[in-house]
């Protein structure tokens, strides 16, 4: 697969605030990319700039090799799906969806074959003399996406389009969405806040923090591998770690020294010298927690602590527990096989094993103490 | 138990507003020339209305004025409610209540003004300084209903319609100026009734020859033809009526 869109060195400001800062970032053809970010870093002025809508302070976008960065909107082969679905309110569905193909003076035969092709994929064939006003919010998106799609674009920008729908209606028009996708093959750009939709839609996403691009792959590799502790933090919960490394073992594994903790050992999933700082991330998932010691494993790559249940939510699908180790509160996520016919069950106060394998932590490249914010467990450190 | 109080009021506020107008009504179709006393009922001062070529002549010349100046207020109006809703500034400020002041202002002051100002320039007073006069004071109506809906209006449609292929005039054709329109007519109604019936400023920048309606009624009143005129107010009355409905039906109208 070829680049197909790219974003090369983008800036823009508007008045004294930075809101994209030197972003580059390559979409192939084809694809579902998602712009990923909390409010206000910037995801949506990058898709506006792609659309057409603002112009970047510096840098440029390439379609398919070609710049189109000084093209305006209506000169782009891109179509964008607004957040608020912007639907003309005085053109019935069948119009709406019609409009770029009557502006663009198609002849009516076609234009009659192609909106009732469209009415037919979304489902609307019911709907198609209805004003936007009488429809409800998953019926308003169905059009927005049809209007869009209808021209054929090279890309089909959608910014936040599920944001305005309740939970259960995002998840089934997620799925829709992808659908489409699989139908008519257009490279999606997907502008969203929730990490959960990225994931699950997504060929690779970016992630965006204050006008910065923090990391851009693949849903697994950023949510196995996340280079900072925003990404680690914003993707998923986690337990943060600063240690130093006081003995390498088999060059590919670190003993970590933690300050109010007790020493790990971690896999070098980047060079580490005696002496290296380190940061480090693993998610409460890849933690073990028992009443009874395991038995050992043959490499014996394993760390396992003691600790004090100080907190335990039960969530359905899975229980929390927030274990007490030294200076630090340990979240855990342990998923039930057998709930009820646990022998044990694990309850406030009981001391514990915890266990986790070297290879489940990941060394983060950029640590910042206020993206433990993000985090939906308490601080770690007291 | 609710209050009987809003109800009464609002009788009494319909009573004094209309009252006269009724009193009006009926002495139309009154036999008596003088009002006063009820004498039967005749329809021959309606008859004689529409034999008066004076009046026929100045409603013709009201007329062209109403509408050319409600068409040219449509389209500044418009304007001016765009640039005021778009930008922002000190300057705005002072547009705005430029745009204002014209519906506020004693109109004696307005018609004195553009008296000083037509001579001071050494135009002609005629029909097209009526018309001038009358632009004035109706921009500012068509302005501020169509900025009330600017302020409602989802802009994002508007790049919809440039992303969809439109250029910019497309895109004004297409989906802003139809979204827009009931507020540009219903402006226009309003600023054509007040057009219509505009006694104090025409007066001072009416040439000779440029008797608009309220101009030649007033001088009919001062020969004395009041039941004539009665007549005449009736029906301008009920055009009224039916103007200021559409008008306002045009203002809540939902797209």
């Amino acid at each position: 697969m070829a680049d197909f869109l790219e974003f090369v060195n983008v800036s823009k400001s508007f008045g004294s605030l930075k809101v994209l800062d030197n972003v580059s970032i390559t979409v192939q053809r084809g694809e579902i990319f998602s712009l990923l970010g909390p409010s206000g870093c910037g995801k949506t002025t990058l898709l506006r700039i792609c659309a057409g809508f603002e112009q970047p302070d510096s840098g440029k976008v390439l379609l398919n090799g070609k710049e189109i960065t000084p093209l305006p909107p209506h000169r782009r082969q891109v179509n964008t799906v607004f957040q608020s679905y912007a639907l003309f309110p005085h053109l019935t569905v069948w119009e709406n969806i019609a409009f770029g193909l009557r502006i663009a003076k198609k002849p009516k035969a076609e234009i009659q074959d192609k909106v009732e092709k469209y009415l037919d994929m979304i489902q609307m064939t019911d709907h198609a003399q209805k004003k936007p006003s009488q429809l409800s919010g998953g019926q308003k998106q169905r059009v927005a996406i049809a209007r869009a799609l209808i021209n054929a674009p090279q890309v089909l920008l959608l910014d936040e389009p599920l944001a305005a729908l309740d939970l259960k209606l995002r998840q089934r028009m997620l799925v829709e969405l992808d659908e489409i996708h699989d139908k008519v093959g257009i490279t999606f750009l997907f502008v969203t806040h929730d990490q959960n939709e990225a994931m699950s839609i997504s060929d690779h996403i970016a992630i965006l923090n204050a006008g910065r691009l923090e990391q851009m792959g693949k849903p697994a590799e950023i949510y196995e591998a996340p280079r900072t502790s925003f990404v680690a933090a914003f993707i998923g919960d986690t337990n943060f770690f600063d240690g130093v490394v006081i003995e390498t073992k088999e060059t590919e594994y670190s003993r970590l020294h933690i300050d109010g903790f007790v020493d790990v050992l971690v896999y070098n999933d980047k060079p580490k010298k005696v002496g290296d700082f380190v940061h480090l991330s693993v998610r409460p998932e890849k933690i073990s927690i028992a009443h009874d010691e395991p038995a050992k494993t043959e490499k014996n790559h394993r760390n396992l602590i003691r600790g004090k249940v100080e907190d335990v939510i039960y969530l359905g699908a899975n229980t929390k527990y927030w274990v007490r180790v030294g200076e630090y509160k340990i979240a855990i996520s342990k998923q039930h096989k057998r709930f009820l016919l646990d022998e044990k069950p694990i309850l406030w106060g009981d001391t514990v094993w915890l266990f986790w394998e070297a290879d489940d932590s990941y060394m983060l490249d950029r640590y910042r103490a206020e993206d433990e914010q993000l985090l939906s467990l308490p601080s770690s450190v007291d | 138990m609710r209050s009987k109080i809003p109800f009464y009021t609002t009788i009494c506020v319909l009573i004094f507003f209309y009252l006269p107008l009724l009193v009006l009504a009926v002495n139309s179709f009154n036999e008596s020339m003088y009002g006063g006393s009820w004498k039967g009922f005749t329809w021959k001062w309606y008859i004689q209305l529409f034999h008066n070529q004076e009046i026929w002549n100045a409603l013709q010349k009201s007329l062209l004025i109403g509408i050319a100046a409600t068409l040219m207020a449509m389209i500044l109006g418009t304007m001016a409610a765009f640039a005021l809703h778009r930008y922002s500034s000190k300057l705005q400020f002072f547009h705005y209540t430029l745009i204002y002041t014209p519906m506020v202002v004693p109109e004696i002051l307005m018609g004195m003004s553009l008296l000083l100002f037509f001579v001071a320039l050494g135009i002609d007073l005629s029909l097209v300084t009526i018309f001038i006069a009358h632009v004035t004071f109706c921009i500012g109506y068509v302005a501020l209903v169509v900025l009330g809906q600017l302020q409602e209006f989802d802009f994002s449609i508007l790049e919809a319609a440039m992303d969809l292929g439109a250029d910019w005039w497309t895109a004004i054709r297409k989906v802003l100026l139809p979204l827009l329109a009931p507020g540009i007519i219903a402006g226009g109604l309003l600023a054509f009734t007040l057009s219509i019936d505009d006694f104090v400023v025409t007066f001072f920048v009416a040439g000779p020859g440029a008797t608009t309606l309220p101009l030649r009624i007033y001088s009919m009143m001062r020969k004395g033809a009041p039941t004539v005129i009665n007549a005449l107010s009736v029906i301008l009355l009920i055009i009224t009526f039916i103007i200021v409905f559409f008008s306002q039906r045009l203002r809540q109208s939902k797209p």
